[in-house]
């Protein structure tokens, strides 16, 4: 089938502002995206530029807007979304180049949650022990892969561009539910913040776009109550 | 620019990320060059487990693991390395337990464990329960979780900066040079150690799990510079790509009970590993499913894949312990494994060769084991050589854990005691002058279309099953393909994230590579592990029981040295399960 596909092309170096640019695709039904990509860098027009690595959903690089939605170039197949197909950057990150945005503020909230293990206890000889259940309790967060999805589809994070973000949350949930945690209250301070999880409106739309159907919206709410029997 | 690290990493997968952390922890002021963003490496998915001898679910011993090892790997495996590998890789995997990662628990909180191919108790008696998993993502959660540990230890990052070169003068290590994706500025960077974990190079076959990223790019380097590459005729084809794609199915699935079934519905491997069946090594199921395809029993319009088979699981184990790859078979096939079998072939993923290092991760330069002073290597990049002629699943997660922490440890020593090199020449020029004339070429080849002949020359020539006449073929085909390399221009001029700049400089190393794999395998004349000649179908241990070193001499032309395999327990021995 014929595929019209729709770009927003941004070169610092050439435009003032981002421009579209339409491209024709022959393409099978069960294509990703990603391969349309490909067509036409390899193609076509070799300048367009876009992230990918792995190439099935796992690395977490290709998060763009198709057809209005924030989703994997990887995991989209075209039959899921018709002849006409538009691809745009991700939004609330700078674009650099196409579909290339800066990942910079986006780690920078990662790093502010310490996402990482916190317990200075010596550890014992062997593993720390924990139920099935106790590592059943945060494995949504597990699955993330930091493609910034959900971050870039939420309403607050356009607005405040300080708003840490669903997956800043979503990996400080990670841990606060993480029975060898100990570091709960060093990661309130950041979420507890005006820049934390208050800045939430639970509009849905991170839990939407998550390309690993992690409940996104469901852990920032868990994150809420946490903090708030922390104070009680 | 210029810039000064201790150690510098090239790489940010597992490999990568377990040096910089240990050598960060060793005291040193560590940095890491990965062309992508972390976390976006390949060790992300590595899905079935990470084998040691916890002993958890039954009976296991370190020196079960090191056997089976050094069986799996044909016995071209150093048993030195087989036997630190096996202890090591226990400590290793309480280690990131304690780090933070989310493996699946036992009902009694240990970590959970699950079986894999080749994996036995008892020398080769039955399978044993030895991968520790953390449901089909373990490797994501490796590099996840060392990531972490890289993020507190405030390890300096330089994101999608692409290596061009490594500084080698007087035979000693001393920097890099580096290409930044968003500028088109190249860095210096100096060091007194580098470590190169870059990865591996499925990407010179067409049909590969690997990543697009995965060119070889620090192996063709350093090969194009006169060091060696070791064992590189060995490329592990893994049996259960998701056909036609060729993304990966783990061999958990297998772990789990899943079984391997032709056109006719049989259990065919029961008839070429009578004991441990859909259980047997990579390299050997790989050729059975060839085999099965070759005689007729293949499935599908073109009867050329079989099947998967998982329906007689129980659906929450399929559900719950292989999650990921549930969620492929139905996005991409539309086939949903709970109710029919999944379509599945071989697929390239895995390099035994690479990069000669010691049980440290030095890099040597001969057979000799010279090393080159401030020079590592650790994971898929590097080849110690744990894996020998075939490497067990699991193995691979188990290795970069294992000899990176080695490689981080000994590079933070190493640079502790040494001083920054004075460097005698402009080291940016070559690099330059390689962007620059691809970039002003007005030469009438297309990367796309070279690369496109490359992966299917090679698939045809150079995969699971090979003869001296095709290999030769293909060492003709190689040397056409790098004549038109020479005539390659691109469209993009551009300075900002010129990615098709980036294309066209890592087809040069897939080009590089495949010389030296196709060279190698040419070479050697027998049957071993991942390298089956048909026109030498028996192992011969009498003439081959040896390394190969390959050095690029001239263009197109490729000079054999040799190392002796490193015996000790177990004597090479007929392999069969």
């Amino acid at each position: 089938m014929q595929v019209t596909l729709k770009i927003l092309r941004f070169d610092p170096a050439k435009h003032e502002k981002p421009t579209w640019q339409t491209y024709q695709v022959e393409a099978e039904p069960t294509d990703r995206v990603l391969d349309l990509l490909h067509k036409v860098k390899w193609d076509q027009d070799g300048t367009l530029a876009f992230r990918r690595s792995c190439g099935h959903g796992i690395c977490g690089s290709d998060a763009m807007l198709i057809n209005g939605k924030n989703r994997l170039a990887c995991k989209t197949l075209v039959k899921d979304l018709g002849s006409v197909i538009t691809v745009e950057p991700i939004r609330g990150l700078p674009v650099e180049r196409d579909l290339i945005v800066d990942m910079e503020p986006f780690f920078a909230a990662y790093r502010a949650v310490k996402p990482y293990l916190i317990n200075e206890e010596p550890p014992p000889a062997r593993e720390r022990l924990q139920s099935p259940e106790e590592r059943e309790r945060f494995d949504h967060g597990t699955k993330c892969i930091l493609c910034a999805s959900c971050t870039t589809s939420c309403p607050v994070f356009w607005v405040n561009g300080t708003y840490l973000g669903p997956a800043a949350i979503v990996q400080a949930h990670r841990f606060i539910f993480d029975s060898r945690d100990r570091g709960k209250r060093e990661r309130f301070k950041a979420l507890g913040s005006g820049s934390g999880v208050w800045r939430c409106r639970t509009a849905y739309n991170c839990t939407e776009a998550c390309p690993r159907e992690i409940p996104v919206t469901q852990l920032i709410e868990e994150v809420k109550r946490a903090i708030l029997f922390d104070r009680f | 620019m210029a810039h000064r690290h201790e150690v510098i990493v090239v790489g940010a997968g597992g490999a990568g990320l377990a040096t910089a952390l240990y050598a960060a922890r060793e005291g040193a002021d560590v940095a890491v060059i990965t062309k992508l963003y972390p976390t976006r490496s390949h060790t992300g998915a590595a899905q079935g487990g990470i084998g040691a001898a916890l002993g958890n679910v039954e009976e296991d011993h370190w020196e079960w693991h090191m056997f089976d090892t050094v069986k799996g790997g044909d016995y071209l495996t150093d048993q030195d390395a087989a036997e630190v590998f096996a202890k090591e890789v226990i400590e290793a995997v309480l280690e990131l337990e304690h780090m933070g990662l989310p493996f699946d628990r036992l009902p009694n909180g240990k970590i959970a464990q699950r079986r894999f191919g080749g994996h036995t108790k008892d020398w080769g008696k039955a399978p044993v329960h030895r991968a520790a998993h953390a449901a089909d993502r373990t490797g994501h959660m490796i590099l996840q979780t060392l990531y972490q540990q890289c993020v507190k230890h405030n390890i300096t990052f330089y994101n999608e900066f692409h290596v061009t070169d490594v500084i080698l003068e007087d035979g000693v290590a001393k920097g890099l040079v580096a290409y930044e994706l968003a500028t088109g500025e190249l860095h210096l960077f100096q060091a007194k150690a580098i470590v190169i974990a870059s990865g591996g190079f499925g990407r010179i076959y067409k049909v590969t799990s690997n990543a697009y990223t995965l060119t070889g790019d620090l192996q063709a380097i350093l090969y194009r510079k006169g060091l060696p590459l070791e064992d590189m005729e060995f490329y592990q084809f893994h049996p259960t790509g998701l056909y036609p794609l060729g993304i990966l199915l783990t061999e958990g699935a297998r772990g789990e009970g899943g079984i391997l079934r032709n056109a006719l519905g049989e259990r065919f491997m029961e008839r070429y590993a009578p004991t441990i069946k859909d259980l047997a090594p990579r390299d050997m199921v790989s050729r059975a499913m060839y085999l099965e395809v070759r005689e007729g029993r293949g499935v599908g319009p073109k009867k050329d894949h079989v099947l998967l088979d998982l329906t007689h699981l129980p659906p929450e184990v399929i559900e719950k312990k292989l999650p990921d790859i549930t969620e492929f078979s139905r996005i991409y096939l539309g086939v949903d494994p709970l109710k029919e079998p999944v379509p599945v072939m071989p697929t390239a993923h895995y390099a035994m060769g690479g990069i000669p290092t010691t049980l440290w991760g030095q890099v040597i330069q001969d057979e000799k084991n010279t090393v080159v002073p401030g020079l590592y290597a650790a994971g898929e990049a590097a080849c110690v050589s744990l894996h020998g002629a075939n490497r067990l699943g699991t193995n691979s997660l188990g290795d970069l854990v294992v000899f990176g922490r080695r490689a981080g440890i000994h590079a933070a020593r190493f640079a502790k005691d040494a001083d920054y090199h004075e460097l005698k020449a402009d080291h940016l020029g070559e690099s330059r002058e390689r962007i620059e004339r691809i970039k002003n070429s007005t030469g009438k080849e297309k990367v796309a279309v070279l690369r496109a002949e490359l992966q299917q020359s090679m698939m045809d020539h150079a995969s699971v099953f090979r003869t001296g006449e095709l290999l030769a073929k293909q060492v003709e085909i190689l040397k056409e393909l790098m004549d038109r390399y020479r005539n390659i221009s691109i469209e993009d001029k551009g300075d900002a994230y010129n990615t098709e700049l980036v294309e066209a400089l890592e087809l040069g190393y897939l080009l590089e590579v495949s010389e030296a794999l196709v060279h190698s395998a040419l070479n050697r004349t027998e049957s071993r592990g991942a390298h089956a000649r048909e026109d030498y179908p028996e192992r011969d241990d009498g003439n081959w029981l040896k390394h190969t070193l390959a050095y690029k001499v001239a263009d197109g032309k490729v000079a054999f040295r040799y190392k002796p395999v490193v015996l000790g327990r177990f004597e090479p021995k007929a392999r069969t399960y």
